[in-house]
Order: structure tokens, then C-alpha cells, then sequence
């Protein structure tokens, strides 16, 4: 008999913006709703993001991004989690994102975008609906 | 569970490796299942258990330890252990933040694991993880737990070599004679040794060790100090470690700790075959209705086990 | 303050008024708990008995008088209103030149530079981890031929410049300097600030680059440069701002800051020859000013009444100005919403007036359209707007300190400093702000607060109009700011440029003098000065810093 599945979760801030406010609230929030999260600090490359996402076996991916930079580096993760054939973890963001740049991502694969103001559980809400652990011991998709 | 996965554990593919490691914590019997498969393939990898209170750099100082590892052409398994919270079943696993310096090397393996509070299951979820880290190759495998509690001891006895560290500030001395530490490390850190009082803390420990008992082992485990922080005492430490493995190698010790192991394994499985075969043998509305009849004092403990193991293992219809 | 006769019938009062209350409490209104942003609670009513041990020669004190509550100078804005100084930066120097100049044509009294990310961590915008960060949210600056085209035209002699900046914040002075050399300006008329604020760094806005100890030292190097080179230069902003953004109340705000002035005050004082009484009237502070009205006065005002106290009996300061506590102010960023962001102008308009009526000597605005983007031409000009609004037409600036003597705010001031206080016990029980910081215990106040506010927050507690009260469907379309594409392309041509021009030979000089220094524990300054005339780039000052002192990972405490 296996205990409930967790969902595992890495929260994470790419690039040079140091504001980690949001990504720490959303990491209690996270582990408040029951979820395993992974959490590696500010100043991360995309590189070591996906390094970590696969390592890690994480079932989502939430990135945060204040400095602008977002276009880049958000689908830069999900280019290299691609590449690293993990392209069925789920990738969101949140920060400082203009409403224009939000089907970009989406185009990009990031799969939702979470401004300033939502609620902690909005955010759980959406990831309970959107995101399943995976099944029992299914072979990754390649 | 295919070969094919198998074969790309064996060469060391992440992904899949990562997956497995789910399963084993989930506790998927497909994910044991591969495991066997993997189980002949594992047996080389050294386990260094790291031990100590919040706050005492352990993770810093694994990092460390890795980076030293890593120059001397070794491969690393992490093995990162952090409390589930008892009240939302959630955890925050912050210990790789320490150590992501290493996380785009091809050689380094790093593992966050939550307790998930189980009695007993972190053990067999730990010594899954290590085998699979063990089966891809990889030559030491570092696994980190605060050590409180009986099943982060338990995580402590599949190490071959056992490290505990502590702070110049730490009221630690107290504690390790509770919990026992004394008995169990093999090497003993004093961390942030820039800090005032290092010294003193080394000197109170070692007298406590050579204080010793009858079951005293001959070798007084040495006290080192590091400032991990900047890599301070770490090649020290490493050279420790393997003058350890050696006197192990020398006396008999490593075949000692692997039968030890392996005890600790085959009871945790017994034990685990033994839960499937009630979970999947027991009529769960029989076994409410004697749950009544206890509650009603119809029925003692002893006379219901006695039913429902006769239950079990009486012969098929 | 009060006599006995008048406190008993305050007294009586207050039972009577009680009995009025408590009947319509009955009758079904209910008690609900108010409180401050923060969370701190707030009484129905305060009377002369919530502050009669006040002792207005003590407590208080005039306007320029210890200890300083009401004002460091004693006619404050009747004599010089505060400085208007916008935090403003993007994309190229030239760029933000343009900014500058619209700002002082608009009434700007202050400059106040934004560097990009890349400046900010001391990388060159031709650097791999620079990529598609290159003047975002912030001007890219990589070399002195930047900065002069980003001074083009301003008088460095008349014009206070600010700096945020902080590991890099010795080459960007050093270009300031270098710039205002050139200018023909004189460095004992040169008048700014550096941010210069390592320790909240390791706090709050993590922009960091090297371990603690060698940061404060070069924090350390400037001050002191600064005191014996600079005399109108403030060389260090001792920031509560960034903690108060990541999550932290109104009192750990002004513990931590203070605290950390502290710690650089006996830095500085434990590794130079400087008397107490040369550096501290240049040391300056920098807060937030949050959405409640009330709370940001009173911590202003014990702000300056404790830092005065911790001057004059701690450090034994002897000159007046040492006790001074002079500070900007910046309206409260994560105050701002993303939902109907004009709301954001009354937000931005009621923070700073709050600023004015709590006596900073400076302040930044922020621009409504802020929590989309950097802000747009029209938007930083309402905000600009808005503090002239406030000196010009609505009375504040009329009389010192208009809040003196009321029963709440004194008792809030009071207040504020008593739970302050006990954070400082803390602290020293932990052997000091820098040991504190080290073991996690700011940053994990601020994020215990940043978690139980957002939890406030999603059970509707606290109100966030236009968030999770009176939340409105249809959205207004606002322009914001957009980075060209190619602007980090021409920056890296502009950087190549620059060092295929100059002199190689005498940048490898400065540079190898700056890392002597660096070993030596002697004052980079002056190698870092020549360094920068010669054109060396920010990056390579500071891989010279990396490379002597090692870098900094974020230990990443949640």
C-alpha cells in the first residue's frame, strides 16, 4: 500500500533579480498544501534549474522573475527541460510581467502566469486541478 | 518495468534514475520491483552519513565535501534529508540551496527526501535511493539528516563511515550523550571553527571520548575542524574518511557494517512483505466488525491477532 | 505632561465613553481587532493617559535639538522642502540622460540612478549571465564612457547624485569622481549619496558578490575615503527599504536598520583611524513608506530619536551632526497593485505625505504604472507631481513636526522604539547584527511576516483594494515602457568599442594596484579611481574583488 502521492515542486529564480519575497511565500504555501518543495535560493541559470527540476523528479516547476528579463529565461527552461527529454513537467511563473508578454509565454510553454496579487490558494487551486503526480512508477516520457 | 529501463539506470541516465527514486519513496511495487533488478548491480558505492543539528553547516559542509571529492576524480551521490512538517504532511527541502555549485556537474547526484514522518519507511526510502545512486555508478554517496528521532538514526546505520558535526556554540554535548552519538559517529566536526570557543569544544570532547567505556572501541574517533563555508579542514576530513574506510577494510569493520546493513534492509523488507500480505489477505469489513467487538470488550488484543494471523495463514479453500 | 487632575478626568471620561461602546458592541456590532499593516494593533481611542509619562525636553525635544524627534533641522521645510529625488534608470546612458532631463525640467531637485542587474552584480553587459537583463530595469553602465554620456549636460557641481548600488558601489563612485574631474568640479563641492548598505543585502535585496566580511570592509573603505576626500558626500544610505519590500513590519524596519548602522558605526571605528565624530554626520539612512499612515510616521520619529540616543551614549559622538539621523524616503513598492493601477497614484500620494509629516529630508515616488513596468514618461511625471502637490498646496510643510502631542502618534512613536528595542536584545544575545545574519534570524523574521501577511491577505483580514475587495472585471489598458530588443546588442558594440580604444597595458596596471590593495587591507579607492580613468570596465574591477575575496551563494534561508 503506497502513502498518498505527493506532488513535488521546485520554486526558483532565474537570472540576477534577487527579489525572493514572492518565491518564499509561495514555497510555505506550497508546503502548507501538503507538497514536497524543492527550493535553491536566488541567482539560478536556466542550466541548473532543469539540472535540479530532473534530479529532483518535480512534478512542477514555478519560476519568478522580476527584472524584466522574463521572455528569456522562462522559456530557456522549458527549451533545456525539453531537451532533457522532461518536457511533461509543468513550468509556471509569476513577478513583474507585462499582460502583453503572457501569450508569449504561454507559446513558449509556460503553462500559467500568476501576477502580483494572486492568492496563495489561487495558486494551490490551479495545481491541484492542472498538475498530477505522476503515476506509479511510469517510465518517463522521452 | 523494462530492461530497457534497467540498462539506463546502469549508464547513469538522471531522468530515469530520478523517477525510480519517486517510486521507491511513494513505495511502488513496480519501483521495488526494478530495484531487485538493480540490486546485484550495487555494493560498491561508499555511504558517509552526515549528522548534526540545524544550523551546524551540514549541508554547506557537504557541498564541501563533494567539491574535494570531485578534484580527486570521484563521482557523488547526495542523499539531502528534511523533516516532513507533522501538521500539513508538506516539507521545505532547502539543503541543496547549499550546494548548487554542483548541480549542472554530470557527476554529481543530488537528492532532496523529505521524512514523510513514516515509522521506519524512511530508512527502506533512503536505502532505495542509495542503491539506485549506487547502481549508476557513483563511487560515495553523502547522505545528510539532522539525526534526531529513531528513523534518522536508523538512516545513520546504512553509512560505513559516520559523521557528526557540530558548532562552537552548540550545547551539543549534552545532547550527543542522549542521543547516543557518541557511540555511533565515527568522526566527530566541529563547523564555523572561525567561531570563539571551537577549541574549548574540541578539547570537552575528546576527553569525553577517551572517557570511554568497556565498549569503547580502540580507535578514539578524531575531532576535526572545518569552516565549510570556505573549504577550511575539508581535505582533512576527506583524508579522514578514507583512513576510516581503511581501519574498516583492515579490521573486519566493513563487512561488519554491510552485514549490519543488510540485516537492517532484510528486516524493514520482511517487515514490508509482511504489511502487503494483511493489507491484501484481510477482509477489511471482518477486521471492523472485530474492532467492534474489542471496543465492546468481547474480545482481548491477543485473542483478535491470534484470529486475524490464523486468518492469514490459513491454507486456500 | 499631564496633571493628576486632569488625567483623572480623562479617566472618567474614558469610562463613560467605554460604556457608549460597549453598548453598541452588545447590540451587535461586534469587536473586530484593528491593526496596522504590520499587524500592530490599534486601540479605539488614545487619551493623555496612553502618554503621561511623556517628557517633552526628554522625549520629544525641539526641532533640532536632542534628541532630534521632531526634526534634525529646526525649521525643516520652511526652510528647504525635501529633495525630489526620482529613482530613475533604463536602458542606455543616453536613454536615461533624456530621463534626467525631463525630470529636472519637471522640478527634480535630486538625481537618483537605477542600474540594470547586470551593473547592479558587477557583470558587463557582454557577460553570459547579463543576457537579456541588459538595461531591463535599470541603466546599463559598464565603463566611465557611459557614465559621462549618462551626466551629459548635468553640473555635477550643482546636482546631488544618489547611487543604488552596492557591491559595485566603489566603481560607480569612482566614475562619479573620475566624471566630475572631468567637469572641472572640484570633489569638496561634490555633493550624493552611495547606497553602499551590504549587510541588508545579506538580509533582503540580495544583490551580493562577495562574503560578508570582505563587503563590510569595502563598505568601510569608502566611508573613510569619503570622511578624508569628500566631505559633501553621504557614503552610505543604511537601508530598512528592501527589508520592509521582502516582508518585514514597521519595527523589525527599524530594528534591522538601525541595528546594521550600528555594525558599521564599530566596523568602522574598530579597522580605521577615524574618530567617531569625522564619519558619522556623513552616514545617512533610507526607509520605506508603507500604506499606513500613522505607522510610518511614528517609525520615523523614533528613528530618529533612538539613532540620536545610540549616537550620543553608545558611541560617545560629541558633535550634533553626528546624532543627526538624516534619511530618504521611498513610497512602499509592494504596496503597489497590478489591478487597476491608478489606484496606485492615491497609494503613492498618501505614503508620501506621510513621508513629509514623519520629516525625511528626501524622497522617491513610485509611478502607478510600476507593478507592469518600468514607468512611463506620464506616469513618473504624476508621480513627481504628486510630492510637488504636497510642498506646494496642501499645508504640511507649513510647521515642524504637525503631529506632536497627539496622543497617538506619541504613544505609536513610543511604541515602536519599545518593541524595537527588544530586537536589539535579541541581536546582541546572538553577538550581533552580523552573527545574526549569518544564522538566518532576519531574514527569517522577514519571511515569517511576509507569510502570515499574504495568509491575511487570502482570508481577506487585510484589504487590497482592487485584489481581494471592490476587484473590478474590466481591466484599463495603460501604455508602459518597453526595452528595445536591440539595446543589449549596441551596449555589448558600445563595450567593445571601449576596450579596443584604450590603453590595455595601463588598465592591467590599475587593476593589478587594485588587488594589491585589496591584500594589503589598504583603501581601494584611489586604485579603483585610477583604474576607472583608464577605462577598465565594472567587471573587471570586480572579478579583481572575486578573485582576492571570494564569491557569495545564497545560503537561501526560507
Amino acid at each position: 500500500m503506497s502513502p498518498k502521492r505527493k506532488l513535488r515542486v521546485l520554486v526558483a529564480k532565474p537570472g540576477l533579480d534577487g527579489h525572493d519575497r514572492g518565491v518564499r511565500v509561495i514555497a510555505r504555501g506550497f508546503r502548507d498544501a501538503g507538497y514536497e518543495v524543492v527550493y535553491t535560493g536566488v541567482h539560478q541559470t536556466p542550466e541548473q534549474i532543469a539540472s535540479t527540476a530532473i534530479q529532483e523528479d518535480v512534478d512542477l516547476v514555478g519560476l519568478s522573475c522580476l527584472s524584466g528579463a522574463h521572455l528569456f529565461l522562462f522559456s530557456e527552461v522549458v527549451r533545456l527541460l525539453r531537451e532533457k527529454s522532461a518536457a511533461d513537467i509543468t513550468v509556471i511563473g509569476g513577478g513583474i510581467i507585462p499582460e502583453e508578454d503572457i501569450p508569449k509565454l504561454m507559446d513558449a510553454g509556460i503553462k500559467a502566469v500568476f501576477l502580483p496579487g494572486t492568492s496563495l490558494d489561487e495558486i494551490v487551486q490551479w495545481t491541484e486541478a492542472n498538475v498530477r503526480p505522476v503515476e506509479e512508477s511510469q517510465e518517463p516520457a522521452r | 518495468m523494462t530492461a530497457g529501463l534497467v540498462d539506463r539506470i546502469l549508464s547513469g541516465d538522471v531522468r530515469s534514475a530520478a523517477r525510480l527514486m519517486r517510486g521507491i519513496e511513494d513505495g511502488d511495487r513496480e519501483a521495488f520491483d526494478t530495484l531487485e533488478a538493480l540490486y546485484p548491480h550495487t555494493g560498491h558505492a561508499y555511504v558517509v552519513g552526515v549528522t548534526g543539528a540545524p544550523g551546524s553547516g551540514k549541508s554547506t559542509l557537504v557541498g564541501a565535501l563533494t567539491a574535494v571529492l570531485r578534484r580527486g576524480g570521484m563521482t557523488v551521490g547526495v542523499v539531502a534529508i528534511d523533516p516532513t512538517s507533522p501538521l500539513t504532511g508538506g516539507a521545505i527541502l532547502g539543503d541543496r540551496v547549499r550546494m548548487q555549485e554542483h548541480c549542472t556537474d554530470a557527476g554529481v547526484f543530488i537528492r532532496s527526501v523529505a521524512t514523510r514522518g513514516w515509522l521506519g519507511g524512511l530508512a527502506r526510502a533512503a536505502a532505495g535511493i542509495i542503491h539506485v545512486m549506487d547502481a549508476m555508478g557513483k563511487d560515495v554517496v553523502l547522505v545528510e539528516t539532522v539525526g534526531i528521532g529513531q528513523q534518522e538514526v536508523d538512516v545513520t546505520r546504512l553509512s560505513a563511515t559516520s559523521i557528526f558535526v557540530l558548532t562552537p556554540d552548540s550545547g551539543d554535548a549534552i545532547q550527543m550523550m542522549k542521543a547516543g552519538i557518541l557511540e555511533v559517529a565515527d568522526i566527530f566536526v566541529i563547523n564555523k571553527s572561525d567561531q570563539e570557543g571551537a577549541l574549548r569544544v574540541k578539547a570537552d570532547l575528546q576527553s569525553m571520548l577517551n572517557m570511554g567505556g568497556p565498549s569503547s572501541a580502540v580507535r578514539r574517533p578524531p575531532v576535526l575542524l572545518t569552516e565549510a563555508f570556505n573549504g577550511k579542514g575539508v581535505e582533512d576530513l576527506v583524508r579522514e574518511i578514507w583512513k576510516h574506510r581503511q581501519t574498516l577494510v583492515s579490521d573486519g569493520g566493513l563487512r561488519k557494517r554491510a552485514l549490519e546493513r543488510a540485516r537492517l534492509e532484510l528486516a524493514e523488507a520482511v517487515e514490508s512483505s509482511l504489511r502487503d500480505l494483511i493489507d491484501s489477505g484481510l477482509d477489511s469489513a471482518a477486521h471492523e466488525r472485530l474492532v467492534e467487538e474489542l471496543t465492546e470488550r468481547k474480545i482481548s488484543p491477543r485473542a483478535a491477532a491470534s484470529r486475524v494471523v490464523g486468518q492469514l495463514t490459513r491454507p486456500p479453500q | 505632561m499631564f496633571d493628576e487632575k486632569t488625567l483623572q478626568q480623562v479617566h472618567d471620561g474614558m469610562l463613560e465613553w467605554w460604556g457608549k461602546v460597549k453598548a453598541a458592541v452588545d447590540n451587535g456590532r461586534g469587536m473586530r481587532r484593528f491593526s496596522t499593516v504590520s499587524d500592530m494593533e490599534v486601540k479605539p481611542l488614545y487619551t493623555p493617559e496612553d502618554i503621561r509619562d511623556l517628557d517633552y525636553a526628554e522625549n520629544l525635544g525641539t526641532p533640532g535639538s536632542y534628541p532630534f524627534t521632531r526634526g534634525c533641522q529646526p525649521d525643516m521645510y520652511r526652510g528647504r522642502v525635501w529633495t525630489f529625488r526620482m529613482f530613475s534608470g533604463f536602458g542606455s546612458a543616453r536613454d536615461t540622460n533624456r530621463r534626467y532631463h525631463h525630470l529636472l525640467k519637471h522640478g527634480e531637485t535630486g538625481l537618483s540612478i537605477a542600474y540594470d542587474y547586470p551593473t547592479l552584480m558587477g557583470y558587463d553587459s557582454d557577460a553570459p549571465r547579463a543576457h537579456a537583463e541588459v538595461g531591463k530595469c535599470g541603466v546599463a553602465i559598464d565603463s566611465l564612457a557611459d557614465f559621462e554620456v549618462l551626466m551629459a549636460g548635468i553640473p555635477l557641481g550643482e546636482v546631488t547624485v544618489s547611487h543604488t548600488i552596492n557591491p559595485p558601489a566603489s566603481v560607480t563612485w569612482a566614475m562619479n569622481l573620475a566624471a566630475a574631474d572631468k567637469q572641472g568640479v572640484s570633489w569638496d563641492r561634490l555633493g550624493g549619496t552611495l547606497q553602499n548598505d551590504m549587510l541588508k543585502e545579506f538580509i533582503a535585496q540580495k544583490t551580493f558578490m562577495l562574503p560578508p566580511e570582505p563587503s563590510v570592509r569595502l563598505v568601510r573603505d569608502i566611508i573613510e575615503f569619503g570622511t578624508l576626500h569628500v566631505p559633501r558626500w553621504n557614503t552610505i544610505s543604511i537601508s530598512g527599504y528592501h527589508m520592509r519590500e521582502a516582508g518585514a513590519t514597521a519595527v523589525q524596519e527599524l530594528a534591522f536598520t538601525l541595528a546594521d548602522g550600528m555594525t558599521y558605526v564599530q566596523d568602522v571605528l574598530d579597522h580605521t583611524k577615524l574618530d567617531v565624530d569625522a564619519f558619522a554626520p556623513r552616514l545617512s539612512f533610507f526607509f520605506d513608506a508603507h500604506i499606513d499612515f500613522f505607522e510610518e510616521i511614528a517609525k520615523m520619529r523614533a528613528a530618529r530619536r533612538m539613532w540620536a540616543r545610540i549616537m550620543r551614549e553608545r558611541f560617545k559622538a560629541k558633535n550634533p551632526r553626528s546624532w543627526w539621523m538624516r534619511f530618504h524616503t521611498q513610497t512602499a513598492g509592494c504596496s503597489l497593485t497590478a489591478q487597476q493601477p491608478l489606484n496606485n497614484i492615491v497609494r503613492v500620494a498618501t505614503q508620501a505625505m506621510a513621508a513629509a509629516m514623519g520629516g525625511t529630508q528626501s524622497l522617491h515616488t513610485n509611478s502607478y504604472d510600476e507593478t507592469l513596468a518600468l514607468p512611463s514618461d506620464q506616469a513618473v511625471t504624476v508621480a513627481l507631481r504628486t510630492q510637488e502637490i504636497i510642498a506646494e498646496e496642501t499645508g504640511v510643510t507649513n510647521t515642524v513636526d504637525p503631529l506632536a502631542g497627539s496622543y497617538f502618534v506619541e504613544a505609536l512613536t513610543n511604541q515602536m522604539e519599545e518593541k524595537a528595542l527588544e530586537y536589539f536584545d535579541r541581536i546582541d544575545a546572538m553577538g550581533g547584527m552580523l552573527a545574526a545574519i549569518k544564522q538566518g534570524f532576519p531574514q527569517t523574521e522577514i519571511a515569517d511576516a511576509a507569510y502570515r501577511y499574504q495568509r491575511q491577505l487570502d482570508r481577506k483580514e487585510k484589504t487590497l483594494v482592487g485584489v481581494n475587495k471592490y476587484v473590478a472585471e474590466e481591466k484599463t489598458p495603460i501604455e508602459i515602457l518597453k526595452i528595445d530588443e536591440k539595446l543589449e546588442e549596441e551596449q555589448v558594440a558600445r563595450l567593445s568599442e571601449v576596450k579596443r580604444t584604450r590603453d590595455n597595458r595601463e588598465v592591467a596596471r590599475a587593476l593589478g594596484e587594485i588587488r594589491r590593495a585589496c591584500d594589503g587591507g589598504r583603501n581601494v579607492m584611489p586604485h579603483v579611481i585610477e583604474a576607472i580613468k583608464a577605462y577598465a570596465t565594472e567587471q573587471e574591477i570586480c572579478d579583481v574583488y572575486r578573485d582576492a575575496f571570494g564569491r557569495y551563494q545564497d545560503p537561501g534561508f526560507f
